[in-house]
């Protein structure tokens, strides 16, 4: 059997490729930043002092980082629907990756947090800045900016790990590339088309945030080398 | 619906889980054997091998391991190689695993101080010698540690290979449900398998890189 490839039927569908791909990109955008807030907070808690909200954070993480994605994924979705709550797939898997990336972001702020080193807080504390200050200006910023390299791969792994989602039929990239293969029973075509858009996207996120590094931390850029 | 666990449903589960390791097992000899290459790669003195090796590990890195699944079994069927789960799954968590533990050992083999080249360079050692009787001793030491944590990260993504109909213990967990319909029960214990496989493995890549931490000063 002769080799025939025809990607213009994939090609002609690029609308829907590119609904997927921007709800790839909602879902990556949603998931950043929640758990990054959760990341925060975990990493806050896992060296607190508290000893059961240390317990309890390192569960959180322990259990997260052991566990595959798709079944966490399974977990919430039928988890929310057997408590008697209804919600749009897009949100489950809102919510699912969310709680995936909060526990590797706590694990990799914990690492920058602990790599600030004692005298500076001891400085800070002989400043009279309160708690709360020294956490903002001392740790927590310091803190991220040495681990930024380390969070920015984290989360295009947790973009292209989005892929996921498609098995609760939550519509993004890959789930569009499911319905268009069974279209036009090109699969190979389309999901190399879409292999391709996953690697623009995941360069696309680099590149943002290679600029938001910039932004967010301007005396890396000043000096010029890493800390 | 179709009755209660029972002891069947978990010898099922307990079968799938079996094939999670087997499938761990491939991925961990395959993406070794072909990561160890790619690694080479990546620090050849050759600018075209170097530059080869570094294009892979970026499209790999790029696509979700599910796009690769996906590619392989379905895609490959659709243009007349029509192959099995097991070795759609096999082949692309060999693709997939080369790529990331190629990156990992890169590092290690940098990580070994550029004086122990030298060095070698000094007693004439060829290029080979170097790698194999210097360089590669040490960045073993130095790769225990990530490499053994990886193997959770291969663990954990076996179950992809539940898409493509590869019976592991993710997609034995979605058959049960199917007659059962107790989802969140079957996730539960499927999500408590994964976990005690991967926690072990966890802690002790934990314990290698304390210890190699311990013993960096006798290094250097």
């Amino acid at each position: 059997m002769g080799l025939e490839l025809d990607f213009s039927v994939v090609l002609e569908r690029w609308r829907a490729l590119l609904d997927g791909a921007a709800l790839t990109l909602q879902l990556a955008f949603i998931a950043v930043i929640c758990g990054a807030a959760i990341g925060v907070f975990g990493a806050i808690g896992r060296r607190g002092g508290n000893a059961l909200v240390e317990r309890l954070c390192g569960a959180y993480v322990e259990a997260i980082r052991n566990t595959p994605l798709l079944v966490q994924i399974f977990l919430v979705y039928f988890g929310l629907s057997s408590l008697g709550l209804k919600f749009s797939a897009f949100t489950v898997a809102a919510v699912a990756l969310t709680i995936n990336v909060g526990a590797y972001t706590t694990e990799i702020m914990r690492a920058g947090f602990d790599s600030i080193h004692k005298g500076q807080i001891e400085a800070a504390e002989g400043l009279g800045l309160s708690r709360a200050q020294i956490y903002w200006h001392v740790i927590i910023w310091p803190g991220i900016e040495r681990v930024y390299p380390a969070l920015t791969s984290q989360f295009v792994l947790l973009m292209l790990a989005s892929s996921v989602t498609s098995q609760i039929s939550a519509e993004e990239l890959t789930a569009v590339a499911n319905y268009i293969q069974s279209e036009t029973y090109r699969s190979f075509e389309t999901y190399i088309v879409v292999a391709f858009i996953y690697i623009a996207l995941s360069f696309v996120m680099r590149f943002g945030f290679w600029l938001l590094g910039l932004a967010l931390f301007p005396r890396r850029r000043r000096l010029g080398t890493p800390l | 619906m179709g009755g209660d666990l029972n002891i069947n449903h978990l010898l099922f589960l307990a079968h799938g889980a079996l094939w999670t390791v087997g499938l761990s097992a491939i991925a961990l000899v395959g993406g070794g054997t072909f990561g160890f290459l790619v690694a080479l790669g990546r620090v050849s003195s050759s600018r075209a091998v170097r530059l080869l090796a570094a294009s892979y590990v970026q499209l790999i890195q790029g696509t979700p391991l599910l796009v690769i699944m996906f590619l392989s079994f379905f895609g490959l069927a659709a243009i007349g190689f029509n192959i099995s789960p097991l070795l759609a799954a096999g082949a692309s968590m060999t693709i997939f695993v080369a790529a990331y533990l190629g990156e990992i050992w890169r590092g290690c083999i940098e990580a070994v101080p550029k004086q122990q080249w030298e060095a070698a360079e000094g007693l004439a050692l060829s290029r080979g010698q170097r790698m194999i009787k210097v360089i590669l001793p040490q960045a073993i030491r130095i790769a225990t540690p990530p490499t053994v944590g990886f193997m959770v990260q291969i663990i954990k993504n076996t179950s992809l290979a539940s898409v493509v109909g590869f019976v592991e213990l993710t997609r034995s967990g979605q058959i049960i449900n199917n007659s059962l319909f107790e989802p969140f029960i079957i996730y539960s214990i499927i999500a408590v398998v994964y976990f005690s496989l991967c926690y072990p493995l966890s802690r002790l890549s934990r314990r290698l890189e304390r210890t190699a931490l311990q013993k960096k000063p006798a290094l250097a």
